[in-house]
C-alpha cells in the first residue's frame, strides 16, 4: 500500500547536538555514532517539533512515501 | 511529556559552577571536568552522549530560551553551521587557550600574577578582591584564565540564545565540534556502512548517506 506522510529530514550540516532527539515526542530520532541525527521513518509523525528546535536549522519537513 | 531524569537537572551544576567561580576564582579549576569529560566520552566510544544528555550548559541555554521565553527563536545564519566557521572558531579558541596556558607558565617561571578576568578575549576586568593565597601563583593564574574562557563562552552562548534559537551556541561550541570530529574519525566507517540503508529513503540524514 502506498503511504504518503510528512516527516523530518536531517540535512548534511547536522552538528549532532541532540536537541531534536530530546524534543521528539515519538523518540524517532537518534544521534548515530555521535556524528549526525537520524530519523526513524516508521516512528516519525511529522509534528515538526524537531525542525523548530534544531539550532543549526538543518531539519526540513518533507513529503515521504514508502514507495519510490 | 517525557519523564524527567536526574540528568535533566545538570543545568544546576553549570549554574553552581558559575556562582562558585564568582565567589572564589579558584573554583574555576572544577571546569576542567567540562573539558575533559566530553572528550573522554567521545574517545572511549560514548559518542556525543555528553552533548546529548549531560551538558549543563546546553540545558541552561535551553531553559532560558525555551522555558523563560528569552529566545527570539530565529534560525541562525547558515555560515554558523558551516565546517569552515566551526573549525575556524575551534582553532581560534584553542589558540587563545594556548596563550592562556603560556601565561600560566610565565607566572610559574616567576612573572607576577595578574588578577584580571578577560572577557571576549579583549575586555579586561580587574578582579583584585580574589583570595588566591591558598595556592601557588601559577595555579591562580590558570584559574583566572580558565574562568575567563568559561565566562566568555557563556556570554557568547547567551547572546546567540537571545538572538537565535536557545541552543545556538551548540552549533559552534568548540567542545561540540571536537567531540563530533572525534566521532567522525572513530566511527566514520560504521556510519558510511550504515548509510547503505539511506537509499530506501528511511529519512537518514544526508551526512549518513554520503
Ligand atoms: S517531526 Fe516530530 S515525530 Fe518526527 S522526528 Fe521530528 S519531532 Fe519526532
Ligand atoms: S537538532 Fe539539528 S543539528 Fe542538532 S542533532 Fe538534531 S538535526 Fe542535528
Ligand atoms: S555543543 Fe557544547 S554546549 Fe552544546 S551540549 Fe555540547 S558541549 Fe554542551
Amino acid at each position: 500500500m502506498k503511504l504518503i506522510k510528512k516527516m523530518a529530514r536531517v540535512g548534511r550540516e547536522c552538528v549532532a547536538c541532540g536537541c531534536c532527539a530530546s524534543v521528539c515526542p515519538r523518540d524517532a530520532i537518534q544521534i548515530l555514532y555521535g556524528i549526525a541525527a537520524q530519523v526513524d521513518a516508521s516512528r516519525c509523525v511529522g509534528c515538526g517539533r524537531c525542525a523548530k528546535t534544531c539550532p543549526a536549522g538543518v531539519i526540513e519537513m518533507i513529503e515521504w512515501s514508502n514507495e519510490k | 511529556m517525557k519523564r524527567k531524569k536526574w540528568s535533566d537537572y545538570l543545568w544546576l551544576v553549570e549554574l553552581t559552577y558559575l556562582c562558585l567561580g564568582m565567589f572564589n576564582i579558584l573554583f574555576a579549576w572544577l571546569g576542567m571536568i567540562f573539558f575533559t569529560l566530553p572528550l573522554a566520552i567521545a574517545v572511549f566510544g560514548g559518542g556525543k552522549a555528553y552533548c546529548n544528555r549531560y551538558c549543563g550548559r546546553g540545558q541552561l541555554l535551553d531553559l532560558l530560551g525555551e522555558k523563560l521565553h528569552l529566545s527570539r527563536h530565529r534560525v541562525p545564519p547558515a555560515f554558523l553551521r558551516s565546517k569552515w566557521f566551526r573549525y575556524g572558531f575551534l582553532l581560534f579558541f584553542m589558540t587563545m587557550f594556548g596563550l592562556m596556558l603560556r601565561n600560566t607558565y610565565l607566572v610559574f617561571a616567576g612573572a607576577p600574577l595578574k588578577k584580571v578576568i578577560t572577557l571576549l578575549w579583549v575586555f579586561k576586568l580587574p578582579w583584585q578582591w580574589a583570595q588566591v593565597d591558598l595556592v601557588a601563583p601559577w595555579a591562580a593564574q590558570f584559574a583566572f584564565g580558565f574562568f575567563s574562557v568559561m565566562l566568555t563562552s557563556t556570554m557568547l552562548g547567551l547572546v546567540t540564545m537571545l538572538l537565535f534559537r536557545p541552543r545556538t551556541w551548540c552549533v559552534y561550541c568548540p567542545m561540540g565540534t571536537m567531540t563530533q570530529g572525534i566521532c567522525q574519525l572513530r566511527n566514520g566507517k560504521e556510519m558510511s556502512q550504515h548509510g547503505g540503508t539511506c537509499k530506501t529513503g528511511s529519512g537518514t540524514s544526508e551526512t549518513a548517506c554520503k
